[in-house]
């Protein structure tokens, strides 16, 4: 028998793994993106609430009368949408398609218990795929709670701020907060990096040799606190 | 017993022999005249025409993947997992190529005339010549391949001077220049695979070549992984199968390096030529103990810088810096103060044997001496010597678990080429008809003794410009006659492989194979080694008979053949090294000289200098198959070109 | 020393491994670590039980046929081949638990022997330059920039031993392709295939069942030959390129 020819079946590289992977890389750019612009206006709280409630304000009537009521903002949910479900997508279908690629054997891959955390893996690395479950459920909550104000812990408003104000003079809204926002810290931290090389721009022979690799730190660092200033600063009763 | 006594015991004398292939006329004609005269195949018939080729090394990979983009029908296959671990891939130094890039006065003749010298005038001069016009070829394609040769700032190739010629004409690619070679011709053959003009079967080993009417068709091969006895069968078989140094047991060979390809065809009739011709390189990292599996050989460079020593007194077991300069011999400086280190392969060699066997040796056993680069340090500092040999140091430093930039290394001489082969004449082909032989698994190119960086030269050679030329001359008759499975030369050839493995299966005997291998490895070691004589070669002749009927009788084998069994895989291949061995001890011992790798310690001047004796012994040794007493042709050597010399180095 | 060794053994394809201990009692830190399994084979050999299967060659780090995963890492502790490995690494007491490489495209044939025939189809697929016996031209006719010329090199030292698809959590080939990709595109006389090359590795890359690449690194730490991380990024930034030409997939 011959053992070395081709006759595996090929899928066009358009559909590839790593075209997926370009794909996974673009949606959780354009998130991280979302993300920055997010934290912005999160920190309008510390101007009060006539900022804040204006700032949300301002964001629904941005372009007028060019865009309809709320025009960007659905433009932006629109796009975000997109990006949660090509970013699940490609996660799932390659997360499923990389545990058979590993070759487990007996529900292990090694069977040897030493060697298990790599030899140089960061930490994050090995809470993407759990983390991003987090996140994605912490999402749906945050937009019942934040956006649509179907769930008020604390009371509900029509005040954005109040509403904001109210729910995080919780303990235990922020704890869940603070939860969800240090699982994105993580996940960006692995996230920025990994998709700035999946879009070609690694330029160094090992991870933590990289530019990149600080620069995934700065942007995740940033965002985390960035998201976690507000709630704790209500909470402790230094703003609100 | 006179010596024509003993000789007429164990060699039966045969006619001279004469390769009709060459054309005559002027020496830098004849390749083009030979390319003329071949007869050609229209590449309409070619895909009716097919080739089997034993072996994936650069002569293998290039013969296939060239022959595969000609058009005719390939079949390949190595006993490795892939094509790409072919043992070429280990040679570190360089390829030579006269292209004269250096505009130092190298030009083909140049190489021809050191090649056919470094020989010891013990190859074919038309071989040689053509070897030399080719090596300019082999630079082109293979940088058309992208392989990575080493460059200067203008972008164009570099070139080094190696193995003490005084011209640059060595191109590299950093330490690893078999590897990048061998990796341009796997790629090429992987693109033929793809294209399906070749079918590689990897993990397939040959255990016996099928005759049919005078004429080589076909292969018996053992799959590796199932045991499966498949019979496979061509118009023409190639046989790229490397060299046999794994017959001393500790080589600079891979594991799997073995003689089994070319000794079956030799035992269905093919010419075994010059046996006895090994190569001892002088700078391998020394034994450190009998579980010891391999030798590693370090770069041959490392003694332009470094100085070669012993202490004075036998049995001075101080460590090395314990021993005060006026207590040190730098006894190649001493003895041959021109050349001093740098002296060549086989004088460095047995230099440091004779060192080792007057009680000098240093290290575990006493074999090995000091390679100090401690004067090298102090006058260049030790960064200009990590950054010429730093690669070579952490080598040594990962296998020895010593520094090598604060305490010498120790060296001692290995087996790491074998410059005898199976007997080809000018077209590669064999005395057996359609049986073609290439690269190191033929005799053709280096005579006694070979220079550094022309092996992978000459397997390119053979692979890429020179088989698919005169392969075709011979194709060109075919297709021949269509064989099946049930053809009678088929069925045997089958059968008696079964019943071999079958034999060696049924032992069960109280050995391993690895003892015997080991065992008979020094034998060869200490009698058919770096200095021969006959009363040793007489002795190490029955040790290795004895030791081979033992093997018949004792050796363990264990498991099935119908599985991967790598215990049964060695056992076939020690086998066959014992009638090798056998018949080199007898090779040696036929020629009473001294030469390049062969050095006879009755053959020696006054200085202890390696005599030729060209008056009776500048010819070819082919040996034809005769059990106890093989049969001796001799083809005899002129020379037209270079004039006859010896050797000094004084 | 003492050593315990803990040895993946499973009879073959399709059969059911387990890990099984043997005990050394008399190992020496000069030897490599596959001398110390020759030893163990020996022993076994003798006592009748048959001996572990292993893939080792040329046994000075440059063929790639050796490659066994050691205590959880792909080649053992240190960042060299297996064959290079010697038992001074470890202690007097130790036991190490040796495995075969695991991915789902390097099926087991046998104990610690895989089929790594997945790269050699992969580079068949257009890991190459086409330059048939005779067609090239004169070599000092293409200049190549040592700059360049030194990253090929750097790139075209793989030598396929698969450290890194055993090495990845998610089985991935890519620093094996990207490597080769890299080697050769960064050649001129790589240049009119460079697309087509990258394209159809990258299909047979998938087609052979390995993962995909979650930039994690332990490839580049686990390789013995130093094959650098942005090998990567060069495949991707090339990929990207081929795909965004016009009718190329």
């Amino acid at each position: 028998m011959a053992s070395t020819q081709l006759t595996k079946k090929r899928v066009p590289a358009s559909r590839s793994t790593v075209a997926m992977k370009y794909a996974m890389a673009v949606s959780g750019l354009i998130m991280v993106g979302y993300l920055i612009l997010h934290m912005y206006g999160n920190l309008k709280v510390f101007g009060g609430q006539e900022a804040f409630d204006a700032y949300a304000h301002h964001l629904r009537t941005f372009g007028e009368p060019m865009l309809p009521y709320e025009g960007l903002l659905w433009i932006v949910r629109v796009a975000l949408l997109a990006s949660v479900l090509v970013h699940a997508w490609a996660a799932i279908t390659l997360w499923r398609r990389n545990k058979a690629a590993a070759g487990y054997s007996g529900g292990k891959r090694y069977h040897s218990s030493k060697g298990a955390t790599g030899v140089q893996r960061s930490y994050a690395s090995f809470t993407l795929r759990w983390g991003g479950v987090i996140i994605l459920v912490f999402i749906v909550y945050h937009l019942l709670h934040l956006t649509a104000n179907v769930i008020s812990p604390g009371g509900a408003s029509d005040s954005p701020y109040q509403r904001t104000v109210n729910g995080f003079e919780i303990w235990w809204v922020v704890l869940s907060y603070t939860i969800a926002v240090l699982a994105v810290g993580l996940h960006l931290w692995h996230g920025i990096w990994s998709a700035l090389t999946t879009l070609g721009q690694n330029r160094s022979k090992t991870r933590l040799a990289s530019r990149l690799t600080p620069l995934a730190w700065f942007v995740s660092a940033v965002i985390t606190i960035g998201f976690l200033l507000p709630p704790w600063a209500i909470l402790l009763g230094i703003t609100g | 017993m006179t010596t024509d006594q003993i000789l007429s015991d164990y060699i039966t004398f045969g006619d001279d022999i004469h390769d009709d292939a060459a054309p005559s006329g002027p020496i830098e004609k004849r390749w083009d005249e030979r390319k003329f005269s071949a007869k050609l195949v229209n590449p309409a018939n070619r895909r009716k025409l097919s080739v089997i080729i034993v072996g994936s090394g650069l002569a293998g990979a290039s013969a296939a993947a060239t022959l595969g983009e000609a058009g005719y029908h390939v079949k390949n296959f190595c006993y490795q997992d892939s094509p790409r671990r072919a043992h070429s891939i280990a040679a570190q130094g360089g390829i030579n190529a006269a292209k004269n890039y250096r505009n130092d006065g190298d030009s083909i003749y140049r190489l021809f005339y050191d090649t056919v010298k470094g020989g010891d005038f013990r190859s074919r001069e038309s071989n040689v010549y053509r070897l030399a016009q080719v090596s300019v070829n082999i630079i082109d394609q293979c940088v058309a391949q992208g392989v990575p040769f080493a460059r200067e700032y203008g972008g164009l190739l570099d070139n080094r001077s190696f193995g003490g010629v005084q011209v640059s004409r060595t191109f590299y690619a950093r330490g690893q220049t078999g590897q990048q070679l061998l990796i341009g011709a796997y790629q090429a053959l992987e693109r033929q695979i793809g294209l399906g003009t070749v079918e590689m079967n990897t993990r397939h080993e040959m255990l016996e070549i099928i005759m049919v009417d005078g004429r080589a068709r076909g292969v018996v091969v053992r799959d590796m992984i199932t045991g499966e006895i498949e019979t496979h069968t061509a118009d023409a078989v190639v046989l790229a199968t490397g060299g046999y140094g794994n017959v001393f047991f500790l080589s600079t060979n891979a594991m799997g390096c073995n003689v089994t390809a070319t000794w079956r065809a030799h035992r269905k009739g093919a010419y075994f030529a010059n046996p006895c011709y090994t190569q001892i390189h002088p700078t391998c990292i020394p034994v450190s103990g009998d579980y010891q599996s391999k030798l590693t050989l370090m770069s041959e460079s490392l003694r332009n810088d470094g100085r070669i020593w012993v202490p004075k007194k036998a049995g001075d077991d101080r460590h090395a810096s314990d021993i005060p300069e006026d207590e040190r011999d730098y006894y190649l400086e001493r003895i041959y103060p021109s050349f001093g280190n740098l002296v060549p392969r086989d004088i460095a060699s047995r230099a440091a044997k004779y060192q080792c066997d007057a009680g000098k040796g240093v290290g575990p056993g006493g074999l090995g001496v000091y390679l100090d680069f401690a004067d090298a340090i102090e006058r260049m500092g030790r960064d200009t010597v990590e950054a010429k040999y730093g690669n070579l140091f952490d080598m040594y430093a990962q296998i020895t678990g010593e520094d090598p930039y604060t305490e010498p290394m120790r060296i001692y001489p290995a087996v790491h080429y074998t410059m005898g082969g199976l007997w080809v004449d000018y077209d590669l082909q064999s005395n057996l008809t359609g049986l073609f032989v290439a690269g190191e698994a033929n005799f053709s190119d280096h005579g006694a003794n070979r220079l550094g960086a022309s092996a992978l030269m000459q397997g390119l050679a053979d692979g890429y410009f020179v088989l698919p030329y005169t392969i075709a001359n011979y194709l060109a008759d075919g297709p021949f006659e269509k064989i099946d499975d049930s053809h009678p030369a088929v069925v045997e050839a089958r059968q008696a492989v079964e019943e071999r493995v079958q034999t060696l299966l049924s032992i069960d005997g109280k050995r391993t194979v690895d003892s015997f291998h080991k065992e008979l490895g020094h034998i060869m070691w200490d009698y058919c080694g770096m200095e021969r004589t006959e009363e040793g070669l007489v002795k190490a002749i029955q040790l290795i008979r004895d030791l081979k009927a033992e093997f018949w009788s004792n050796v363990k084998v264990t498991g099935v053949n119908e599985e991967l069994n790598q215990t049964l895989e060695r056992a076939g291949r020690v086998a066959d090294f014992f009638e090798l061995g056998e018949l080199m001890c007898i090779d040696a011992l036929n020629r009473r000289e001294s030469c390049g790798g062969h050095f006879r310690a009755e053959s020696q001047t006054e200085d202890g200098e390696a005599l030729r004796h060209d008056d009776e012994f500048a010819y070819v040794a082919a040996w034809e198959f005769g059990g106890d007493k093989p049969v001796l042709h001799k083809e005899p050597l002129e020379y037209e070109y270079v004039e006859m010399k010896a050797r000094s180095y004084k | 020393m003492k050593i315990t060794v803990r040895i993946w053994r499973q009879k073959g394809p399709e059969a059911k491994g387990t890990m099984v201990p043997y005990e050394l009692d008399d190992v020496s830190e000069h030897m490599s670590f596959l001398e110390m399994l020759d030893v163990l084979n020996e022993r076994l050999t003798l006592e009748g039980e048959e001996p572990v299967a292993f893939d080792s060659d040329c046994r000075e780090g440059i063929c790639g046929m050796c490659g066994v995963v050691i205590n959880g890492i792909a080649h053992g502790p240190e960042v060299t081949t297996t064959c290079q490995l010697h038992m001074r690494t470890f202690n007097d007491g130790d036991t190490i638990d040796i495995e075969p490489w695991r991915a789902g495209a390097f099926p087991v044939v046998k104990d610690l022997v895989v089929d790594r025939g997945a790269f050699d189809r992969i580079i068949a697929a257009g890991g190459y330059i086409t330059a048939p016996t005779g067609s090239a031209p004169e070599a000092n006719n293409l200049p190549v920039p040592k700059i360049d010329a030194d990253h090929a090199f750097e790139a075209a030292t793989c030598i396929g031993c698969g450290a890194c698809v055993a090495a990845c959590p998610n089985g991935s080939a890519m620093l094996f392709t990207a490597a080769k990709i890299t080697h050769l595109g960064l050649l001129p006389q790589g240049q009119p295939e460079r697309e087509s090359r990258v394209l159809n590795m990258v299909e047979q890359m998938d087609a052979e069942g390995f993962g995909s690449c979650t930039n994690i690194g332990e490839c580049t730490a686990a390789c013995p030959k130093g094959i650098p991380l942005d090998v990567i990024s060069q495949l991707n930034r090339d990929l990207m390129g081929a795909l965004a030409k016009p009718g190329s997939a």
